[in-house]
C-alpha cells in the first residue's frame, strides 16, 4: 500500500479508568508528547469494550483502534482484564481472518505508574498505524471524510 | 432535548497556554443542545463552581460538560457543585483537556482542534445520560466468623470490643484451632496455650460474642450489609446448656479405642469426649462413627453417669438462620498429607512424623506428656532429622508450589528446645533456604545454630530407610561441601507444606468470593486491600488468605475486624449507581452474565410478563443486586442481546463518544 | 427406522407420556424435510418421515414449543448432532429439561439434496441408505449415487456421532470422531495472505441478502430480540446497506455465539447464497480449541464455555499479531 505522506489517522485508545487512563494522565502530568490524533475513551475496565464499539470505531473513520488495561493480575474487578484479553484476541484474530490488516487493532497493558510506557505505545501505535494506511477494508463509505 | 452547559477551563496557563480555549468555547457553543458555552480561568475554585451553579439556574440546564483536568481530579468537585445547584450530579461528564491534550501537544492549532473534539464526544456522551441516584441498602449490626481459630478468636474479639454483636461457627467441637496443639510459640517461647486460652474464655465470657462450635455454614444469601447465613449446629447427642464439663462421662465410656485427633492419633480417647482440658465450651461431644449406644443401640453409660441428664441419643442436626452485616473467612489451615512422599517412608516407619505430631509430642500436655519418646519403641531418641520443604516450593505434581512460610522458623524452634531439653541429642535440619524475614526470627535461627550447636545442612533428602536395628537411615546431600552423606537417625521429622483447609472452596462458592488455583481466598487488592475479599461485605483473616504465622495472623485478623468494624458503623451503605442493569424485556435468562460476574451481583428471578395479546407468560430473566455490583461491565459484553448495560457507561453512550471522535 | 420411530411416538403419546412430538415432516417437496410438531397419532401415521434427508437440527423446537407451554412434555428425536445444541440450550436455561423425553437417534450422516441435484438426478421422491450408496426415488425410478458423492458437507466431516443426551435410544450411538478435518478448509484459509482471505470474504459476504435464515434457525441464536432488529441497540440494521455492514453482521452474529456455537451447521444449510457461513464460526472454534484447550460446546450442560472462562497464562492478544503470513 501506498504511504501517504499527508495521511494522519485517527486513533481510538479504549482505557480502563483504573489503570490505562491513570497511566495516561501520569505521561500528561510528565508532559511526554504523543501525537495529537490519539483521543481516550474512559471505560471503567478493559472487559466493558464490546466488539460492537470497534467495529463501530473503523465504521466511522478510525484507522486504528487500541485498547489499554490493567496488567493480567492487577484489575480492579480483579478477573475484567481475562475476560477482555480472551475476548479482544478472538476477536482480532476473525478481523484476520476476514482479511483485514492485523496491525490495525492492538491490545497494551498499562498501570497507572507507566506514563512512558503509555506514551511510548502511542507513539509506537500511530507510527503503525500511518505506515498502514487509511482504513478501507473495515470503513463505512457513508463515513468517509 | 437536552439544555447543555460548557464551561472551558483555563487551568491558569496549564490548558490555556497550550489550547485556545475561547476557540473552544465557540466552536462547542455551536453544537447541538449547547445553550451556554464559557471560559473561565479556574473552573474549580469557588468563582468557577459559582459560575457552574449560576448557569444551571440562570439556563435551566439539563446537562453539563467541564473541559478541564482529568475526570480522576475534579469529576466529585463539579458533581458536588451541580448537585448543590439541584441538578443531578452524574449529569455532569468531563472532557480531559489538560493531561490528555495541553500537556502533551506544543501546537496550538493541533492541541486546540484535539480540545474541540474531545467536548464533542463529552457534549455527545451527556446528551445520553440518565440522572442517576444512589441507592442505599441497611445493614445488619452482626458479623459473623467462620473458623474459630485464632485469627477467627482475634477478629471476634476485636469487633465485639467495638460493641458490635458477633457470632463464631467452629466445625470442631471448641474453638481454638491448630494454636491449641503447638507446644511453643517462636520466637519468643512463650506457652502457646498460656497465650490462647485466656483469649478463647474472653470469648466464651463476651456477651456480644456467640460461640457455634460444632457447627457448619450451609448457606449463604443476601449481599454486603444483609447476609443471610444457615448454621448447621450438627447433633452431638449432648445438650449444651446442660452439660457442665465436668468429665465423667468421657471418663466412663467403654469405648476406649477411639484415634485422638487432638494428637493426631498417636493416643486414644474414648466415644463421648472434650478435646483438651481448656475446651471452649467445655461440653462433652459423642462420637456417633465409635458410640456403641447410637450404632447398636446398646450400652448408655454416658446417659446413666450424666448427674446434669445432659446426654441426648435423639438430638439431630438443628438448622438455624441468622443475619449479619459482614462476614469473615477464619478458616484456616492444615498440614498436607505426607503419606504420598515414598522416598520420606512416613507410614512405613512410626518414627517418621511430622512437624504437628512433634508438637504433640514436646507438649506437656501431649500422648507423652512432654517427654520426647520415639513412637515406636518410646526410647529417647539421640539423633534427630529435619526434613525442610517436604510438598512446599514444589512442582505441582509433587506438591504445592509456594513457600508455606512457617516452616523454618518452627524447625528452628523445635531445634533448639530439643537442644536444650535433651544437650546428648543431636540434631540435623535439611534445608534448601533458611527463610526468616520476620521481627527478631533472623537472631532466633542463629541462636539455633550458634548457641545450641544444631546442624544446620543445605541439600535435599534423598531417601530415608527404616533399617532392622530400628533406626532410619537418611541419606542426603550436602550442597555447601558437595557431598553424599548418611546419617543413622532415630527420628525423623518432616515439615509438610500446609494447605487451606478443605472446608474452604465449598464455602466460597456459597460466598461467591473468589479463590487462587491453590484455594487460597483472594484478596480485593493485593497490596491495598490485603483483608478484604473482591466480593463485598466478605473478609479475610488468617491462613484462608495465604501462609501466615502467628502474629501475621493476628495483625490481619485485627485488620478484617477493623474493616468489618468500618461497615457495621454504619446505618445505611450508599451504593454507586454507575452499576449494571439488566432490560428484562430483552433478557433471555442464558446466564452467562452471572458466570462472568466478579462479584455474584447477578440472580435470576422468574418474573411474569404480561404479552401483546395480553396473555401472561413466566420467564426467567436476571437481576442486578445494585449494593453488590461494582459496575465493571463484563456482565455487558457477554450479553449478546444487549439486555445487560451499564449506568454511566452505557453502549449507546460510548459509541456516541466513538461516533464524536471519529467523525 | 421411520416405522420404530413412528411406532414409539405414537406409544408415548397414546400412553400420556408426552403430549407433542417434534420430528420431521415433508416440505414443499418430497426431499425438503422440515422440522414439525405433532400432536395426535393419526399425524404421526401420515406425515412423520425419517431419512437421509432429515438434516435439520430441530433441538431449537424444543424451545419454541417450550416457550409457548412450557410444562406440556415433549418428545423430541435427536441426531448426534442435535444432541449437542439441546445441550447447550439445556445449559442456558432455554430448555426444561424434565419436560422432555428425548429419543436419540444413530446417524450417520446426511445427504444433500443439492449434490444430488447436481450429478443429474431429477424428479426426486425419497431416499434410503444402502452401505456405501445412497438410492435415490425419483418419479422416473431409484437412481443411485455413492454415499461419498451425496453426503452432505458437514457430515462429510462430522465432529462425532455420539448422542450426548438421551433417554432412550433408537439406531445405534457411536463415537466422538477423531481428526475430522473439519477445520481444513478454516487453516487453508488461514495460510492465504490477508488480500486473498479479504477477496475470499468480500466474494462470500457481499452475496448476503440479509434474509436472517443463519440467524434464525441457529439453535445458539435464542435473544428475545435480536440486536440488529432493536433500534434501541444503536447497531439495528435491516438490510445491509454496504460492505461495512454485512462484515458487521456477520462478525458479530459469530462473535455472539463464539464458545456457545457447537458446529451443527444449520446456518451454511439454510443460507440461500451458500455463503459458507459455518467457515466464520469453525475459525473461532478452531482459535478456541488452539488457544485455550479442546472445547465443545453442548458436552454437557454444566462447564462455563471458553468467553466465560479464562486462565491467569491465557495468550497475549498479541498472538495474533505474531502470525507468519500477513
Amino acid at each position: 500500500m501506498q504511504v501517504n505522506e499527508q495521511f494522519t489517522p485517527t486513533i481510538v485508545a479504549f482505557c480502563c479508568n483504573w489503570c490505562s487512563y491513570a497511566g495516561a494522565d501520569l505521561s500528561g502530568t510528565n508532559r511526554l508528547q504523543y501525537p495529537a490524533n490519539v483521543k481516550i475513551i474512559r471505560v471503567p475496565c478493559s472487559c466493558r469494550v464490546n466488539p460492537m464499539f470497534i467495529l463501530r470505531a473503523f465504521q466511522r473513520g478510525a484507522d486504528g483502534v487500541i485498547i489499554c488495561g490493567c496488567h493480567p493480575g492487577d484489575c480492579h474487578y480483579t478477573t475484567g482484564n481475562y475476560y477482555a484479553r480472551r475476548r479482544t484476541t478472538l476477536l482480532f484474530s476473525m478481523l484476520d481472518y476476514l482479511g483485514i490488516e492485523r496491525n490495525r487493532t492492538r491490545v497494551e497493558w498499562v498501570s497507572a505508574a507507566e506514563g512512558a510506557k503509555f506514551a511510548a505505545t502511542m507513539n509506537d501505535f500511530v507510527a503503525q498505524i500511518t505506515e498502514l494506511g487509511p482504513n478501507r477494508r473495515l470503513e463505512d463509505l457513508r463515513c468517509r471524510k | 432535548m437536552q439544555r447543555i452547559g460548557v464551561f472551558v477551563c483555563h487551568c491558569g496557563t496549564n490548558i490555556a497556554g497550550t489550547v485556545d480555549v475561547k476557540a473552544v468555547a465557540e466552536a462547542l457553543g455551536r453544537e447541538p443542545s449547547v445553550v451556554t458555552s464559557v471560559d473561565y480561568q479556574y473552573m474549580c475554585s469557588e468563582s468557577g463552581q459559582n459560575l457552574i451553579k449560576d448557569a444551571i439556574r440562570d439556563y435551566k440546564l439539563t446537562g453539563v460538560v467541564v473541559c478541564s483536568c482529568s475526570p480522576r481530579m475534579h469529576e466529585n468537585t463539579f458533581r458536588k457543585a451541580a448537585a448543590a445547584a439541584g441538578l443531578n450530579p452524574y449529569m455532569v461528564e468531563i472532557a480531559n483537556i489538560r493531561e490528555q491534550c495541553s500537556w502533551i501537544h506544543k501546537d496550538v492549532a493541533e492541541a486546540t482542534e484535539k480540545a474541540i473534539i474531545l467536548g464533542r464526544a463529552a457534549i455527545a456522551k451527556v446528551q445520553l445520560n440518565a440522572p442517576l441516584v444512589a441507592g442505599e441498602s441497611p445493614v445488619i449490626k452482626r458479623a459473623l466468623v467462620i473458623g474459630g481459630g485464632i485469627a477467627g478468636i482475634q477478629t471476634a474479639l476485636d469487633i465485639a470490643d467495638a460493641g458490635f454483636e458477633v457470632d463464631i461457627v467452629e466445625k470442631q467441637p471448641t474453638i481454638g484451632g491448630k494454636m491449641t496443639q503447638l507446644d511453643k510459640t517462636f520466637p519468643t517461647l512463650d506457652c502457646a496455650a498460656c497465650i490462647l486460652t485466656p483469649k478463647m474464655v474472653e470469648c466464651a465470657q463476651n456477651e456480644l460474642i456467640n460461640i457455634y462450635s460444632y457447627s457448619e455454614v450451609d448457606a449463604v444469601s443476601g449481599f454486603v450489609g444483609n447476609f443471610s447465613v444457615k448454621i448447621r449446629k450438627k447433633a452431638r447427642y449432648v445438650d449444651e446448656t446442660k452439660c457442665t464439663g465436668c468429665g465423667l462421662c468421657t471418663e466412663k465410656c467403654p469405648q476406649k479405642k477411639v484415634p485422638n485427633e487432638f494428637n493426631l492419633g498417636m493416643d486414644n480417647r474414648r466415644a463421648v469426649y472434650i478435646p483438651f482440658a481448656q475446651a471452649v465450651p467445655k461440653v462433652a461431644t459423642i462420637d456417633a462413627d465409635y458410640c456403641t449406644m447410637l450404632k447398636t443401640g446398646k450400652c448408655g453409660v454416658c446417659s446413666k453417669v450424666c448427674t446434669a441428664g445432659a446426654i441426648n441419643y435423639k438430638q439431630t442436626d438443628e438448622i438455624v438462620e441468622r443475619q449479619y452485616g459482614a462476614i469473615v473467612v477464619a478458616t484456616g489451615f492444615n498440614p498436607i498429607k505426607v503419606d504420598k512422599y515414598d522416598e520420606y517412608a512416613y507410614g512405613q516407619s512410626k518414627d517418621v512424623i511430622t512437624s504437628l505430631e512433634f508438637e504433640r509430642l514436646t507438649n506437656a500436655a501431649g500422648p507423652t506428656s512432654g517427654k520426647l519418646l520415639r513412637p515406636s519403641d518410646g526410647k529417647h531418641p539421640h539423633k534427630i532429622v529435619f526434613i525442610q520443604c517436604v510438598g512446599s516450593r514444589c512442582t505441582p505434581e509433587k506438591g504445592k508450589s509456594y513457600c508455606s512460610k512457617i516452616c523454618c522458623m518452627y524447625t528452628a524452634k523445635h531445634a533448639m528446645l530439643t537442644r536444650e531439653k535433651y544437650p546428648d541429642t543431636e540434631v540435623y535440619v535439611f534445608y534448601i533456604d533458611v527463610r526468616t524475614p520476620g521481627k527478631n526470627f533472623d537472631e532466633f535461627y542463629r541462636r539455633a545454630t550458634e548457641e545450641y550447636g544444631v546442624h544446620y545442612i543445605k541439600g535435599m533428602v534423598g531417601k530415608v530407610s527404616p533399617k532392622a536395628d530400628g533406626t532410619l537411615e537418611v541419606q542426603a546431600s550436602d550442597l555447601i561441601m558437595n557431598e553424599q552423606l548418611r546419617i543413622d537417625a532415630d527420628l525423623v521429622v518432616l515439615a509438610a507444606a500446609i494447605e487451606p483447609d478443605k472446608s474452604a472452596r465449598p464455602l466460597a462458592t456459597m460466598l461467591t468470593a473468589s479463590m487462587d488455583t491453590n484455594d487460597f481466598f483472594t484478596e480485593a487488592h493485593p497490596k491495598l486491600r490485603p483483608v478484604e475479599s473482591p466480593t463485598a461485605g466478605i473478609f479475610l483473616s488468617g491462613a484462608c488468605q495465604g501462609p501466615k504465622d502467628i502474629p501475621e495472623t493476628v495483625s490481619q485478623a485485627g485488620a478484617a475486624a477493623a474493616k468489618v468494624i468500618g461497615l457495621l458503623a454504619k446505618n445505611k451503605l450508599t451504593c454507586n449507581p454507575c452499576v449494571a442493569h439488566s432490560d428484562e424485556l430483552l433478557c433471555n435468562g442464558c446466564s452467562q452474565c452471572a458466570n462472568v460476574c466478579p462479584y455474584g451481583a447477578i440472580t435470576y428471578i422468574e418474573k411474569e410478563f404480561v404479552m401483546p395479546d395480553r396473555s401472561k407468560k413466566i420467564r426467567r430473566v436476571a437481576s442486578v443486586n445494585p449494593a453488590v455490583c461494582q459496575g465493571c461491565g463484563a456482565c455487558t459484553v457477554t450479553c449478546p442481546s444487549g439486555a445487560m448495560d451499564l449506568h454511566g457507561f452505557s453502549n449507546r453512550q460510548i459509541m456516541a463518544e466513538v461516533d464524536a471522535i471519529c467523525k | 427406522m421411520q416405522e420404530v420411530m413412528k411406532k414409539r411416538a405414537i406409544e408415548l403419546l397414546s400412553d400420556g407420556t408426552v403430549a407433542k412430538v417434534i420430528g420431521w415432516m415433508p416440505g414443499e417437496f418430497s426431499y425438503d424435510m422440515t422440522p414439525a410438531v405433532f400432536t395426535t397419532a393419526e399425524e404421526i401415521e401420515s406425515n412423520f418421515v425419517y431419512n437421509d434427508f432429515c438434516g435439520a437440527n430441530v433441538s431449537k423446537y424444543v424451545m419454541r414449543e417450550q416457550k409457548k407451554a412450557s410444562d406440556a412434555k415433549i418428545l423430541v428425536f435427536l441426531k448426534p448432532c442435535d444432541t449437542y445444541s439441546f445441550n447447550q440450550l439445556t445449559a442456558e436455561h432455554k430448555i426444561v429439561r424434565e419436560n422432555v423425553y428425548v429419543i436419540g437417534v444413530g446417524c450417520d450422516g446426511m445427504a444433500d439434496v443439492e449434490k444430488i441435484k447436481a450429478a443429474g438426478i431429477e424428479g426426486i421422491t425419497g431416499i434410503e441408505s444402502d452401505g456405501d450408496k445412497f438410492i435415490v426415488k425419483t418419479v422416473y425410478g431409484d437412481e443411485t449415487i455413492a454415499r461419498a458423492d451425496a453426503l452432505a458437507e458437514r457430515c462429510a466431516a462430522c465432529k462425532s456421532k455420539k448422542l450426548t443426551v438421551y433417554d432412550e435410544i433408537i439406531g445405534e450411538d457411536g463415537e466422538v470422531v477423531e481428526n475430522s478435518g473439519r477445520f481444513d478448509l478454516v487453516a487453508k484459509l488461514e495460510a492465504m495472505s490477508a488480500d486473498e482471505r479479504f477477496e475470499f470474504w468480500r466474494n462470500e459476504l457481499s452475496r448476503c441478502i440479509r434474509c436472517n435464515a443463519c440467524r434464525n434457525v441457529c439453535p445458539a441464536c435464542t435473544c428475545e430480540q435480536c440486536v440488529f432488529d432493536n433500534p434501541k441497540s444503536g447497531i439495528d440494521q435491516k438490510a445491509a446497506a454496504d460492505s461495512f455492514e454485512e462484515n458487521m453482521f456477520h462478525i458479530i452474529r459469530a462473535f455472539h455465539v463464539a464458545g456457545r456455537c457447537t458446529d451443527c451447521g444449520e446456518c451454511s444449510r439454510v443460507c440461500p447464497q451458500h455463503i459458507p457461513l459455518h467457515l466464520l464460526n469453525r475459525k473461532f472454534i478452531k482459535d478456541i480449541n488452539e488457544l485455550y484447550g479442546d472445547y465443545q460446546a453442548g458436552d454437557d450442560t454444566e462447564s462455563k464455555h471458553p468467553l466465560t472462562s479464562f486462565t491467569y497464562d491465557d495468550a497475549e492478544p498479541s498472538v495474533i499479531h505474531e502470525r507468519g503470513n500477513e
